[in-house]
């Protein structure tokens, strides 16, 4: 290979200088020939220094990637740590999304129970009127007894259909705490990528010129908190529900 | 079971401790106090007073299971009846929160049945126990 033998040229100690002493010899004694030669031997070393000037250029940026693909954990963040975070954010949109439909469902089937309830109270608190104004025969009267005995009925289910109603609508909020977590995690991987990202642009445009701080690597104990699973991305060794806890609480003597 | 009862909530997402205090006070249980993570919790039941303790896992600052270790650990404070709220759903989770004496654990998304079930099952079982 030429690159070999050029190589092998700029090694050579002093070789440059004897072929640039024999050119100026040459040239006094206007040995054109000799003057061309000795030319062509010398800007051939400068290239081989060049090229090989350029090899270890590559060299060291790949020893160099090689170093931050190990002391960062850029492999995994692209292979599982995206993937993951995109997961785990299409689930923040099913949460809220579902917290939603069951809010707007809850007030759908509330707002009725009230409409109805105040035209009933209307109806009564006319007649009522009447009666007070004694404009009532014995009976409408009882009409207004009756109609009165089930409203009181009617109306404690009713409110009880409405507080029922309200509580869907808060216990439909619990998604702001699980979301919050999750995109909470989502963040900090963000964090992560873009001190990677820094890291990898000082690293190509500076060429290591900086020694690597060597990144703890976080091993996570089985007790850590981790925040809500999420479905597709469930830790192997999380329940499913309640019912799960329960029966293993239950095994340990609960 | 006494529906005077002190309970302190703790969770760092105040929705959620705003959710836990209506569910509690839909159940009669209308003396709740409320703190935002273990570091703030553990002073205030330290002051005194408390008769029980609900308790998120996952939060900045002392972690619910620390809380726990930590009112374990306090001679005071030992015997306080502690409910786990959390998302935590591993099962060396649930171990640890059972090895550490948690009294009953709920995982989040929870119902306003689960939680009286769990409450009413803590203190029949304190009451069958003195």
């Amino acid at each position: 290979m030429a690159g070999n033998a050029q190589e092998s040229i700029v090694e050579e100690d002093g070789s440059i200088l004897a072929h640039a002493e024999e050119m100026v010899r040459a040239i006094k004694q206007g040995d054109e020939e000799q003057v061309k030669s000795m030319l062509e031997y010398i800007s051939l070393a400068r290239e081989g220094g060049l090229y090989n000037e350029v090899g270890k250029m590559a060299r060291q940026l790949h020893d160099a990637m090689d170093t931050f693909c190990q002391e960062t954990r850029i492999d995994e963040l692209a292979e599982d740590a995206i993937p993951d975070a995109r997961t785990r954010l299409r689930h923040v949109i099913t949460l809220t999304q579902s917290s939603a439909d069951r809010s707007l469902t809850a007030v759908e089937n509330t707002l009725p129970k009230c409409d109805s309830l105040s035209g009933r109270i209307d109806e009564l608190g006319k007649s009522w009127q009447n009666f007070k104004k004694r404009e009532m025969s014995v009976e409408q009267f009882r009409e207004l007894s009756a109609s009165l005995e089930t409203f009181f009925v009617e109306a404690e289910k009713e409110t009880g259909d409405i507080r029922a109603g309200l509580n869907e609508i808060m216990m439909a909020q619990d998604f702001q705490d699980l979301t919050g977590q999750i995109i909470t995690r989502v963040i900090e991987l963000v964090e992560e990528v873009e001190g990677n990202l820094v890291d990898l642009v000082r690293l190509t445009g500076e060429r290591l010129v900086n020694p690597y701080e060597k990144k703890e690597k976080t091993e996570k104990s089985g007790v850590e908190a981790e925040g809500p699973q999420v479905p597709g991305a469930a830790s192997k060794t999380a329940v499913s529900g309640q019912d799960e806890v329960d029966d293993l609480l239950s095994s340990l003597g609960f | 079971m006494n529906k005077e009862m002190k309970i302190l909530i703790v969770d760092d997402f105040s929705t959620m401790r705003r959710i836990i205090k209506n569910l509690l006070r839909d159940l009669g249980y209308t003396n709740t106090q409320e703190a935002d993570d273990g570091l703030t919790a553990l002073p205030i039941l330290q002051g005194g007073g408390f008769d029980f303790l609900v308790t998120d896992w996952n939060m900045p600052g002392m972690q619910g299971i620390d809380l726990l270790k930590a009112v374990r650990a306090d001679g005071n404070l030992a015997s306080l009846p502690v409910l786990m709220v959390t998302a935590e759903q591993k099962r060396e989770q649930i171990v640890e929160a059972a090895e550490a004496g948690v009294n009953g654990y709920i995982v989040k998304p929870f119902t306003a049945q689960t939680l009286k079930e769990k409450i009413d099952k803590i203190f029949e079982r304190i009451e069958a126990g003195s």
